[in-house]
């Protein structure tokens, strides 16, 4: 066992990785979105962030995780911009299992800003066992993990092409049994169906739920999720660029002076 | 010289302790202005500095990392998540400790350059160049230890393939495989022995820094002329001519890293990184850092394991060799136009080999690897000693004066 997978492992690596890149080289390059999180001055739209939850916990909460975000984020400075009020209330409406108390026993109780957001399965064997052998994946960092452009959105813009690419299988594509055809999905076979259809949740806002709606909205929830500081990030770069540039300059203007008195 | 201190130098109570500890003069002769240094050394003699810069920065930003690190494979992943997300100002430390690294790669990468084009190896300088080697291999040790840390997809997946790289010794191969990850696998021994190697490693660098700062005191800095200095006339105080010299490099240094780490900070990481760890899932391609990759593509462009394994460390370790490889008595390039030409077609080459090392071994990559690994070992084994026979170098100044006063009247540094 152990002989064969190293080398298998050095197979890979000596001979080369053809067969999987291929599989990853096929898919179609995700289109660039716009994003009012990308650029210098980038933020996240609170509106579009709020909607994006709404979409996660109505529609995507069913299967997949988020175990790395607590109630009290969606409250935090750079998200959606919930109030604590609000949140409270929202992470009331969830049950999560805690103790054991003093008889020994777990119980269930109603969330608190503090959990974080409970899974909808207790482990991965349990949701590949309700997802036809499928795992679906966690997706607190997706945005992040999933960003192979190297190009600021580019995890988003390829959540949002996953989301709307589902398509026919084009005539003679080989189809697995349970298995749906999307354009971005490396190799194309994805076990995931189609989650959005129009008008499946009902915004708070009034917005018209299409498809393309509801993907850019998730899409941008979830690289929040991944980046929380990405707005802390970027004001602070600012204030430090402005003064290692001043510092810089200082820096420049003092050995000017210091070596001038060399002759 | 001297009287830039006098002042500070006479206060009682700095006169109290220098009587007790010579710290002040010893600091003074070490990066003062007791230490002569020559008065031509340009921008690229920032980068010694720049390092050492770096170095504090991964040791400042790692201690306090690991106040909030659990080296488990069942708990590191989500320890750096907590980072992330909980720890005050978490996200900052851990992009400063993640692209600090590659910042240090970028820095020691031109250094040796700068080494390379200047020719600062050759006597008397040779102990001072294997330090710094040395350094570089602790380097990497530290770095490729410290990315296996947060226990994601790539980091499970590179200690594997490169911890594997050892089977290819015969006979013992396997069984220094198994030692090094403390079982049958890279699992939780691995991570934790690895753990503490990345904390160990550092220090063990500073140890060496201190050496190769003691081996470059000896005979002084090299300079661009690469001839020795020949008096004062040739030589300034380190401080304050260099130390505020080093300070405009710092500056624009940390121009260069802030834009990284505050508008980039994944830029150079690996997103499959942000998945656990999965002994059962195979990424598709498996790459290192950047700042591994052209040794990496040296490895696959041998369609033989062990092959590939002894010319990839044979990469590093030719350098150990160059003093006596480059037959040329004439240090800097400058006044080498053949050298020249071929210092450049090299750094084309590595540039090549880090390009091929990215992408999967096939196609024009596989070629553009070979073709630059094959020009790696020629440009040392075969074109530095014949070009340092063959070639007539030009006529070197005087001294350092002498050409500074020619080449650049009244701005002596200005155009470095």
């Amino acid at each position: 066992m152990k002989v064969t997978m190293m080398r298998t492992i050095l197979a890979a690596v000596v001979i080369g990785f053809a067969a999987p890149a291929l599989a990853a080289g096929d898919s179609v390059a995700p289109p660039a979105q716009k994003w009012s999180f990308t650029g210098a001055f980038g933020t996240y739209d609170r509106a579009e962030l709020q909607r994006g939850y709404q979409v996660y916990k109505e529609v995507c909460a069913a299967c997949h995780a988020m175990k790395y975000v607590a109630f009290r984020n969606l409250a935090d400075p750079g998200g959606p911009g919930f109030t604590a009020a609000e949140v409270k209330a929202l992470a009331a409406t969830f049950e999560v299992t805690d103790g054991p108390n003093d008889a020994g026993d777990m119980f269930k109780r109603a969330a608190l800003p503090s959990d974080k957001f409970p899974s909808p399965f207790p482990n991965e064997k349990a949701a590949r066992a309700s997802n036809g052998g499928a795992y679906p994946l966690d997706l607190s960092l997706i945005a992040k993990a999933r960003d192979h452009g190297r190009r600021e959105g580019a995890g988003a813009d390829y959540i949002k092409a996953l989301l709307t690419g589902y398509k026919d299988a084009p005539a003679g594509f080989a189809l697995g049994e349970g298995l749906n055809y999307n354009e971005y999905f490396a190799g194309h076979q994805i076990a995931m169906p189609q989650p959005l259809n129009a008008d499946q949740v009902t915004y708070a806002d009034g917005t018209k739920a299409t498809v393309d709606q509801m993907a850019h909205d998730v899409s941008a929830f979830l690289m929040w999720a991944a980046e929380p500081k990405l707005e802390e990030r970027k004001r602070m770069g600012f204030k430090v660029m402005i003064f290692l540039v001043v510092l810089t300059g200082l820096f420049f203007a003092a050995k000017k002076r210091i070596w001038a008195k060399l002759h | 010289m001297a009287d830039n201190n006098s002042g500070f130098m006479s206060n009682p109570l700095v006169k109290w302790i220098e009587y007790r500890l010579p710290v002040f003069s010893t600091l003074d002769h070490m990066v003062g202005s007791q230490y002569p240094t020559p008065k031509n050394l340009n921008y690229w003699w920032n980068f010694g500095s720049l390092a050492g810069l770096c170095l504090v920065i991964q040791i400042l930003t790692g201690i306090v990392l690991v106040m909030h690190y659990t080296p488990h494979t069942s708990m590191a992943f989500d320890a750096v998540e907590h980072i992330m997300r909980d720890v005050n100002y978490g996200w900052l430390l851990r992009y400063m400790h993640a692209n600090g690294a590659s910042m240090f790669f970028i820095v020691v990468y031109i250094h040796i350059f700068r080494g390379l084009y200047f020719g600062s190896y050759k006597a008397p300088r040779e102990i001072l160049w294997f330090l710094g080697l040395i350094i570089f291999l602790l380097m990497m040790a530290t770095a490729f230890m410290g990315y296996v840390l947060p226990w994601g997809q790539m980091s499970f997946w590179g200690a594997t393939v490169i911890t594997n790289l050892f089977s290819a010794i015969p006979v013992v191969g396997e069984p220094i495989v198994t030692w090094l990850w403390g079982g049958f696998a890279v699992d939780n021994p691995t991570l934790n022995r690895f753990f503490s190697l990345h904390y160990l490693l550092p220090f063990v660098i500073v140890g060496i820094v201190i050496l190769h700062i003691l081996a470059l005191h000896q005979h002084g800095s090299n300079n661009p002329l690469g001839i020795d200095t020949k008096g004062p006339q040739d030589r300034i105080p380190f401080h304050p001519y260099y130390t505020i010299k080093d300070a405009v490099g710092v500056g624009a240094f940390l121009i260069f890293f802030c834009f990284f780490l505050f508008y980039a900070p994944n830029f150079l990481g690996h997103p499959d990184n942000y998945i656990p760890a999965n002994p059962l899932v195979t990424p598709a391609h498996i790459v290192p850092e950047w700042y591994f990759l052209p040794f990496y593509a040296i490895l696959r462009s041998v369609p033989d394991k062990l092959g590939g394994v002894l010319l990839m460390f044979g990469a590093i370790l030719i350098l150990f060799l160059l003093p006596w490889l480059d037959t040329s008595k004439v240090r800097s390039a400058k006044f080498r136009p053949i050298y020249k030409q071929l210092f450049w077609v090299f750094l084309i080459a590595c540039i090549g080999l880090t390009y091929a090392g990215g992408l999967p071994p096939e196609g024009l990559a596989l070629v553009i690897g070979r073709v630059c690994t094959v020009y790696y070992f020629a440009h040392f084994l075969i074109l530095m000693p014949l070009v340092g026979w063959f070639e007539k170098p030009l006529k070197l100044p005087a001294s350092i004066s002498e050409a500074v006063l020619k080449t650049e009247p009244g701005a002596a540094g200005s155009k470095a």
